[in-house]
C-alpha cells in the first residue's frame, strides 16, 4: 500500500508534466518580476519579430545583483533599478549596447533619457518609473484630510497610532526619513544616521506593519489608515477603495525608474537590443503601463494609455509635484553600513 | 565480521561523499568568504583577508569612531532562539496527541492519514499566509465566528501581533512534528497502555511512563526539524506578525541582499552552524544517557 | 484488535487529533475558496468568478514553473530519501565517534542557513563549471533533503528493537534479500515520512532553487516570490487548486485500488 501510494505520487509528478519546450533558435531569455512585462505584449514581440521569449524571475533587485556577482546568470535581459544600476556598470556587469543609438530613443522623455546611474545611456533603457509617498483613508483620519507632509508618517496624529503600515525596506524607509528631516538620503554621517534612527525608534510603536508585501490588499481591505507605499500600487488600492488619497509630501519623496540592461554574459545581444527598441515604442510601452499601473518614460505613449491611469495625479505628476521627487541615489559603501546599521538597531 | 563491516562502510559512503561534496565544500568557500573583505559593489574582493566581520557580531564603531560593544546581534541570536523553542513546543503539544490518535488507526487508514497532514504544504507558503491574514484580520473568518457565537466582543486583534506569528509558525511547522513522532510511536504496541492503564495508572502517568518514553526518539526528530528551519522562518513573522523584529535569518539573508556584506552574512552564519551543532551533540548525548537509564 | 485501544487516553486523542485536521484545512478551504474571486487581490472577495482558471491554464510561465518544481521535488525527494535510508542503516551499530560524526553531517543541510548554502553552492557550481539548470536544482535540493528524510528514518529505526534488525543478518544470506524483507518492511513508515517531508521541503523552497537556478529554471516558488512586485494574483489559488485536486484523486484512487479484502486483514508490520 505505502509503495503504491508513493508510486502513483512518482506518475503523478511526471504525468503533470508538459511536454517540454525546446531551445527555439531565436530566443531572448528575459530576467524580471513575474508579470511585469505583461505576457500578451510579450506574446505580441514574439509575433513581431520571431524572437521566442522565456522568462525567468526574481523578488528584489538585491537578490538579483548578488546572484549575478556570484556567477549565476546567462539572461539576456535584466531589468536593474536606478538604485543598483549604477552599481551594475561599475561592477563590470554590463554589455555597452549604447542605448541611445537605438532608432526609439528618440521616443525617451526627460528626465529619463540623462539618468545620473548611466547619464548617456550607454547601457540602459528607462522601462517604469514611480514615487514612493504614502496613501492614506481620508474615511479613517479625523477631519478627512492630511496635510501633504512625511509628519503625518513618521509623527502620526494619536488617534492613527497603531494604524500604520510601512514598507520593508530600508532603501524606501531611510531615505523617507531623511527627506522628512532635511538629510541627505545617502547621509555618510553618523550623527545624521543617528537622528533618522531616533525619528524611526519614535515611530515605531504607531506601526502595525512593516511589509512591502500585499500592500494593495492592506489598504484596500481597511487593515491600516496609512501606508507608506509606490504610487502604481496605490492607484490600484484606490480602485477598490474610493476614500483612500496618495500624497506627495512636500519634503520630498523617492523616484525610481526601473530599465532593460544587457548583462555581460548575456548568449544573444543583438536579439535583447531588438527588444530593448522594441520597448521603447509609444504603444508597447503603454500597455505595460497599463497592466502594471506604473507610468513611462516614453513620449506619446499617453495616447495609448487607459484614461483613469493617465489622468491620475499619482501616476502622472502634474507640474507642481514634479519638483518634489527626488531621483533614488546608489549609496556607497559608508553610507550603506549606517543605513543597515540603523535598520538592524530599529528591528534588534 | 569484516564482511559486514565492509557492508556497512559501502552502504554509508556514496552519501558522505556526496554531502562532502556539495556540503562541505561549499562551507569551506563561506569560510573564506568570512575573512575576506566586502567588494566595494556587494559581492567580496576575492584574496583581500580581514577579520572585520567577526569583529562587527560584538563591536561597532560609535559616532566618534571608537570601539564600542555592541549587543544587536546577540538580541536577533536570543530571540530567534526563543521562537523557535516556543514554535517546537506548540508543535508537540498538538502533534503529540494527534500522531497517538494515528497509530489507533488500521494500517491503510494512517498512511492516508500521512498524506493529508502533508498535503497542505503542498500549497505554497505565501498564499497559505494570505490565506491566514483572511482568516486572523479583524472581520475575518475567525473575528466573524467568535463575535458570532458570542465568545468575544469588539474586534479580535490578533493580526500583526506575535499570537499571529505563534499560528502562522506552528501551522507552517506541524507536519515536521507529528510524522517522525507517529513513526517512533507506531510501533508501540497498544497493549502496553492497556496494561498501564488495568494496573491503575492515571492519564498523565501514562503520558509521562510510558508514551512520551517511547516517543522520545520521534520527539527528538521533530525538535530538529521544527527548532532549526523555524530561526530562518521570515514569512509568517512579516505577514502575520507585523515584521517588526528581525529574525536571525532574515538578518543573514540581508547580508547577501541590500546590505551587500557577503563576510558579515558568512561570519553570522559559522556562528549560528557552530551553535548548533554543539546543540545537537548535546542533544544526541542526552538522548543515549536517558536510553540507558530507562 | 486493532479497534480495542486504551479509550481513555486515546478520546482525548482523537478529539486533538480532529481539531488539528481542521487546523490544517481551515486555509486551504479558503485558499481554494478565493481561487473563485473575481477581484485581481488574493485576499479581499470580489464575487465569485472561475476567470482565474482560464487565466492559470495560458499562462506558460507559471505552467513552466510548475512543471519544474514537481520534477525536482519529485527527483530530489526520492534520492534524498534512498541516501538517508542507505546512511541510516550503515550507520545502524556504528561506533559513538564514527556516529556522531556522519550524524554531524547529515544535519548540515538542515543547520546552514538557507541564503549560505545557495550562495555557495551557486559559487560552487560556476567554479567547477556546472551548467545551471534544471540538474543544479535537483543536486541542490537533494542536498538538503537528505536530513528531512533521515530524522524520520532514524526516529524509526531508534525504535525498533534492534534484536530485530540483528537476527535478520543472521537468517538472510543475501544483504538485498535481507533489505527487501526485513529491513524495508520495518522501516517503510519511517521512509514514507521522510520522503513525505523531503518531498513538501522541496515542493517550498525558495531561496536555494533561485540562486542555483539557470535559464528555464524557474520553480513555482521562485514564480510565485516573483509576483510580489505587482501583485500576488488567484490565479496562484487556482493553480494550487487544480493541484490539490489532481493528488487528491490519485491519493484516493490508490486508497481504494489497495482496498481488497484480503490484504485489508493484514496489518504488514504490525501485530
Amino acid at each position: 500500500m505505502k509503495t503504491r501510494l508513493f508510486l502513483a505520487a512518482a506518475v503523478l509528478t511526471i504525468a503533470l508534466a508538459p511536454a517540454t519546450v525546446f531551445a527555439q533558435s531565436r530566443q531572448l531569455l528575459l530576467y524580471s518580476w513575474a508579470n511585469y512585462v505583461p505576457a500578451d505584449l510579450l506574446k505580441r514581440f514574439e509575433a513581431e519579430t520571431g524572437i521566442k521569449v522565456s522568462v525567468d524571475v526574481y523578488d528584489s533587485n538585491d537578490a538579483m545583483l548578488a546572484k549575478l556577482q556570484a556567477g549565476g546568470g546567462g539572461y539576456d535581459i535584466v531589468v536593474p533599478s536606478n538604485s543598483v544600476l549604477a552599481t551594475m556598470i561599475h561592477a563590470d556587469m554590463l554589455t555597452k549596447v549604447e542605448a541611445s543609438k537605438l532608432p526609439n530613443f528618440k521616443n525617451v522623455a526627460a528626465p529619463h533619457d540623462r539618468p545620473a546611474a548611466d547619464p548617456n545611456r550607454d547601457y540602459s533603457v528607462p522601462y517604469l518609473w514611480g514615487s514612493t509617498g504614502f496613501t492614506y483613508d481620508s474615511a479613517k483620519v479625523p477631519g478627512g484630510k492630511l496635510t501633504e507632509s512625511w509628519k503625518e508618517f513618521f509623527e502620526p496624529r494619536p488617534e492613527l497610532s497603531g494604524k500604520i503600515a510601512a514598507l520593508n525596506d530600508q532603501g524606501e524607509m531611510i531615505s523617507a526619513a531623511a527627506l522628512y528631516l532635511g538629510l541627505d538620503t545617502c547621509t555618510e554621517s553618523p550623527a545624521d544616521a543617528q537622528k533618522i534612527l531616533e525619528l524611526l525608534e519614535k515611530q515605531k510603536p504607531s506601526v502595525k506593519i512593516y511589509s512591502s508585501t500585499g500592500t494593495i490588499d492592506r489598504v484596500a481591505a481597511g487593515e491600516v489608515a496609512m501606508h507608506q507605499q509606490w504610487n502604481g500600487a496605490s492607484h490600484r488600492a484606490r480602485a477598490k477603495l474610493s476614500t483612500a488619497v496618495f500624497v506627495y509630501p512636500t519634503e520630498g519623496l523617492n523616484l525610481w525608474g526601473d530599465n532593460f540592461a544587457v548583462p555581460k554574459d548575456a548568449p544573444d545581444v543583438e536579439n535583447a537590443k531588438i527588444f530593448l527598441n522594441w520597448m521603447m515604442d509609444p504603444r508597447n510601452a503603454a500597455e505595460a503601463s497599463n497592466f502594471s499601473g506604473y507610468n513611462n518614460a516614453i513620449t506619446g505613449a499617453d495616447a495609448f494609455m487607459k484614461a483613469d491611469l493617465r489622468d491620475d495625479p499619482a501616476i502622472n505628476p502634474p507640474a507642481a509635484f514634479r519638483d518634489r521627487l527626488r531621483p533614488v541615489k546608489d549609496c556607497s559603501v559608508k553610507a550603506r553600513e549606517l543605513r543597515d546599521g540603523v535598520w538592524t538597531r530599529l528591528r534588534r | 565480521m569484516i564482511g559486514q563491516r565492509t557492508h556497512k562502510i559501502v552502504q554509508t559512503a556514496p552519501t558522505m561523499v556526496f554531502l562532502a561534496v556539495f556540503m562541505i565544500a561549499p562551507l569551506v568557500l563561506m569560510a573564506y568568504v568570512s575573512v575576506l573583505e566586502r567588494g566595494a559593489f556587494g559581492g567580496v574582493a576575492w584574496g583581500k583577508l580581514t577579520g572585520v566581520a567577526y569583529e562587527k557580531l560584538l563591536m561597532e564603531h560609535d559616532l566618534l569612531g571608537n570601539l564600542v560593544f555592541n549587543g544587536d546581534y546577540i538580541s536577533i541570536f536570543a530571540r530567534s532562539f526563543e521562537l523557535a523553542a516556543i514554535t517546537s513546543a506548540l508543535t508537540l503539544a498538538v502533534g503529540l496527541p494527534t500522531a497517538l490518535y494515528m497509530t489507533t488507526l488500521a494500517p491503510r487508514r494512517a498512511t492516508m492519514m500521512l498524506f493529508l497532514v502533508t498535503l497542505p504544504f503542498w500549497t505554497n507558503l505565501l498564499v497559505r499566509n494570505f490565506a491566514w491574514i483572511l482568516i486572523l484580520r479583524n472581520g475575518g473568518q475567525l473575528d466573524r465566528f467568535l463575535q458570532g457565537t458570542g465568545l468575544t466582543r469588539g474586534p479580535l486583534d490578533i493580526l500583526y501581533t506575535p499570537v499571529a506569528t505563534g499560528i502562522g509558525l506552528t501551522y507552517s511547522f506541524l507536519p515536521f512534528m507529528i510524522l517522525p513522532v507517529y513513526v517512533a510511536l507506531q510501533r508501540i504496541d497498544p497493549r502496553l497502555i492497556e496494561a498501564a492503564f488495568d494496573l491503575g495508572a492515571d492519564r498523565l502517568r501514562v503520558l509521562t511512563r510510558v508514551v512520551i518514553p517511547l516517543a522520545a526518539p520521534g520527539i527528538a526528530a521533530g525538535v530538529v526539524l521544527v527548532f532549526v528551519p523555524c530561526l530562518g522562518a521570515y514569512v509568517s513573522p512579516e505577514l502575520l506578525g507585523g515584521g517588526k523584529s528581525l529574525m536571525i535569518g532574515n538578518l543573514i539573508e540581508a547580508q547577501f541582499g541590500a546590505s551587500r556584506n557577503w563576510p558579515f552574512g558568512a561570519a553570522l552564519a559559522l556562528v549560528l552552524v557552530g551553535v548548533l551543532l554543539l546543540s545537537l551533540a548535546l542533544l544526541s548525548r542526552l538522548q543515549r544517557r536517558t536510553r540507558r537509564t530507562p | 484488535m486493532k479497534r480495542e485501544r486504551a479509550p481513555r487516553l486515546m478520546t482525548g486523542a482523537g478529539v486533538v487529533a480532529a481539531l488539528t485536521f481542521a487546523f490544517l484545512y481551515l486555509p486551504i478551504v479558503t485558499l481554494v475558496a478565493l481561487s473563485f474571486n473575481a477581484n485581481d487581490l488574493t485576499t479581499i472577495w470580489g464575487g465569485f468568478s472561475p476567470k482565474w482558471y482560464g487565466v492559470v491554464v495560458a499562462n506558460d510561465d507559471i505552467l513552466r514553473a510548475t512543471r519544474n518544481s514537481l520534477i525536482v521535488a519529485g527527483t530530489a525527494s526520492l534520492a534524498g530519501t534512498a541516501a538517508s535510508l542507505a546512511a541510516a542503516l550503515g550507520l545502524a551499530g556504528a561506533g559513538r565517534w564514527e556516529r556522531t560524526l556522519a550524524e554531524g553531517l547529515l544535519a548540515l543541510p538542515l543547520l546552514v542557513p538557507e541564503i549560505v548554502t545557495a550562495v555557495a553552492l551557486l559559487l560552487t557550481f560556476v567554479i567547477v563549471g556546472f551548467p545551471l539548470g534544471l540538474t543544479s536544482v535537483i543536486i541542490a535540493h537533494t542536498v538538503f533533503c537528505i536530513p528531512f528524510a533521515y530524522y524520520p528514518i532514524r526516529s524509526r529505526l531508534a525504535a525498533l528493537d534492534p534484536a530485530l534488525m540483528e537476527a535478520a543478518s543472521d537468517l538472510y544470506a543475501s544483504p538485498w534479500q535481507r533489505f527487501m524483507r526485513i529491513e524495508l518492511p520495518l522501516l517503510a513508515p519511517g521512509v514514507l515520512a521522510g520522503a513525505l517531508l523531503a518531498f513538501i521541503s522541496s515542493l517550498g523552497d525558495f531561496v536555494i532553487t533561485y540562486f542555483v537556478a539557470g535559464p528555464g529554471a524557474t520553480t513555482l516558488p521562485v514564480y510565485i516570490y516573483g509576483m510580489i512586485r505587482v501583485g500576488v494574483t488567484p490565479e496562484v489559488n487556482a493553480l494550487t487548486a487544480i493541484l490539490l485536486f489532481v493528488t487528491i484523486a490519485v491519493i484516493t484512487v490508490a486508497f481504494l485500488l489497495g482496498q481488497r479484502p484480503e490484504t485489508d486483514q493484514n496489518g504488514g508490520i504490525e501485530s
